[in-house]
């Protein structure tokens, strides 16, 4: 079935001229029009799809063919995309239609990516289930009766169900990674600063990056290297770092990875401590030395991030206040006018964050709760400095249980966050961490996690790469509504 | 350090942001269930620590030439105006306001 396709495979078959980008495109919004109803992974499929797959299948014809040329790649929707409404799952921003396209977006169209559709994901990217959108609840591929997980949950349920081949997320403290490994796909949050944010709707402007989902390691490889490189658009995107993450010849001999001892503790799932076991055990037999490491300070880690994101959120979100774009609900005067418009515009958990935001930017609590918090960041990014000193990447869980159910986590925000346990200090200290699909627990994905020092993201997609071939990994798509 | 609905309110109104009563009253048990989880971080010294907020180390100021390049267009710029003629965007009286 093309839908089940890698990338990589279909770019095969497409400049050996055995299938066209029509056909491709065809084929996976047919496939879209069957399971979409049970997995409601989009809020927009892209009108233009089909014209912009003619497109590339005259640079195929013209011998201009990149990798991406002709893929159907879903794009969550809070990344701008020019005359495509992209609402960030708010009714907010629920006729948006931006006048530009995101710099992320502009390098897929300009290597001859088809944009499909616009994701599903939490409002404005603020959550770990999906359950936080104004408009759908996307469903897990693998058990309609799951969280597909998020924020990123509608790009990842999207490859994973075969609604598109591969997908960005952007990625604030887990958003990417843990969605993957929901959902049993492979999921990159790049070091902060490789891609370009330019575009992005900001939630917590010193942590967010834009990363790939795809089936496979090469995939996923592929379109970092589109989406990645220096944007004078953004001032925090970085000069000078190369873009290559060729997979050829990964090997880890040699190599010297690291468990995190306080990440497999107690509030792990026995089934997945297994899976990192074996894992460990994997890439010893592959020649690499597996030791237990130590990340003193990750306990405070969960707690210093729901103090910095939403401060930052809260001020992210100041302009969203009725007057450029977005929803206006009139006032008795102008200050009124600002006060309703938020309050019809923003959902419960948006506006929790905006409260906790605020309050700890506030006159008498900024020292006692943001100032410390950026302290213990320091203390969270030195833990990784010590690491990486030892170590050459750190091998951990993505998330501390498979999927949980739908409604299940909805009424205690506490529990909700805790899911993002091991992804947060990654972002906390800028680090590249990719998701890897790691077997399944009674029909439920379980992912594994690689972090490494900052750039070195090649070296975890090598990683990754043998752990595939280890287990001779065959990305498998859910059956569901097929016709 | 708990809150009371006082203080939410207080919060809301910096953030201008509406809460019903049953929001406020929502807000202020939840938001002191999380403040009382980040109350762990007290038992931290961070004594001579410097805080972190930027990950990557000596990227900080970022110039460019101060030239003309070009922008959006005005029509684009108003196209998701709530309100707007075809030279500004609209709002309501400020000048002579009082808050409330």
């Amino acid at each position: 079935m093309i839908y089940a396709k890698t990338a990589h495979e279909l770019h095969q078959l497409l400049i050996k001229g055995e299938i066209s980008s029509k056909e491709v495109v065809s084929a996976v919004l047919e496939r879209i029009d069957g399971v979409e109803t049970d997995i409601n992974a989009y809020i927009t499929i892209n009108e233009e799809a089909l014209a912009q797959a003619e497109r590339a299948d005259r640079m195929i014809r013209d011998g201009k063919a990149t990798p991406l040329t002709g893929i159907p790649v879903a794009v969550k929707d809070n990344m701008s995309t020019k005359g495509i409404r992209t609402t960030c799952a708010s009714n907010m921003l629920k006729d948006y239609v931006p006048p530009y396209n995101a710099t992320a977006v502009e390098k897929l169209i300009e290597a001859g990516a088809i944009i499909i559709g616009k994701t599903n994901l939490d409002e404005f990217a603020m959550g770990s289930s999906c359950e936080n959108s104004a408009f759908k609840q996307t469903k897990n591929p693998w058990d309609l009766s799951k969280v597909p997980g998020g924020s990123s949950g509608g790009s990842a349920a999207a490859v994973a169900a075969g609604e598109a081949i591969m997908a960005l997320g952007s990625d604030t403290g887990g958003s990417i990674r843990q969605p993957a490994a929901f959902t049993g796909v492979v999921g990159l949050k790049p070091t902060y600063g490789r891609v370009s944010r330019y575009g992005l709707v900001a939630f917590a402007s010193s942590l967010d990056q834009i990363g790939p989902f795809a089936r496979d390691v090469e995939d996923a490889a592929n379109l970092l290297s589109v989406i990645s490189g220096h944007d004078p658009l953004d001032s925090t995107s970085i000069p000078g770092k190369e873009s290559d993450f060729s997979l050829d010849g990964a090997s880890v001999k040699g190599l010297r990875v690291g468990i995190p001892k306080e990440f497999m503790t107690e509030g792990l799932d026995p089934v997945i401590r297994d899976a990192i076991n074996r894992a460990a055990q994997l890439l010893e037999d592959e020649g690499a030395s597996v030791k237990e490491c130590s990340l003193p300070h990750s306990e405070y880690a969960l707690s210093a991030y729901y103090i910095i994101a939403p401060a930052e959120a809260s001020s992210n979100l100041a302009r969203f206040d009725g007057v450029r774009y977005g929803l206006r609900v009139s006032g008795d005067n102008h200050t009124d006018m600002f006060i309703r418009s938020r309050q019809e515009g923003f959902g419960p958990e948006v506006k929790r964050r905006i409260m906790l935001g605020t309050y700890a930017l506030s006159a008498g609590y900024y020292d006692a709760y943001y100032k410390k918090a950026l302290q213990v960041r320091n203390l969270i990014k030195q833990d990784f400095d010590h690491v990486f000193a030892d170590f050459d990447v750190i091998l951990s869980p993505t998330t501390p249980s498979v999927a949980f159910g739908l409604g299940e986590k909805v009424d205690d925000p506490l529990s909700m966050y805790l899911s993002d346990v091991y992804t947060i200090p990654v972002n906390m200290a800028g680090l590249p961490g990719l998701s890897l699909p790691f077997g399944f627990n009674n029909g439920l994905p379980i992912g594994v996690q690689l972090i490494g020092g900052l750039w070195q993201e090649r070296k975890l997609l090598q990683v990754g790469k043998v752990l595939e071939q280890a287990t001779g990994y065959v990305p498998v798509v859910p059956e569901r509504g097929d016709r | 350090m708990a809150i009371g609905a006082k203080d939410v309110k207080h919060v809301a109104k910096l953030a201008r942001l509406g809460l019903s009563e049953e929001e406020i009253t929502t807000y202020t048990k939840q938001l002191n269930d999380i403040l009382e989880h980040m109350d762990k971080l007290n038992a931290l010294n961070t004594e001579n620590i410097d805080p972190l907020t930027h990950a990557i180390p000596g990227h900080l100021n970022v110039m460019r030439p101060d030239g003309v390049r070009e922008g959006l267009s005005r029509e684009a710029a108003l196209s998701n105006a709530p309100q707007s003629n075809e030279r500004y965007f609209k709002v309501s009286r400020m000048v002579g306001e009082g808050e409330k």
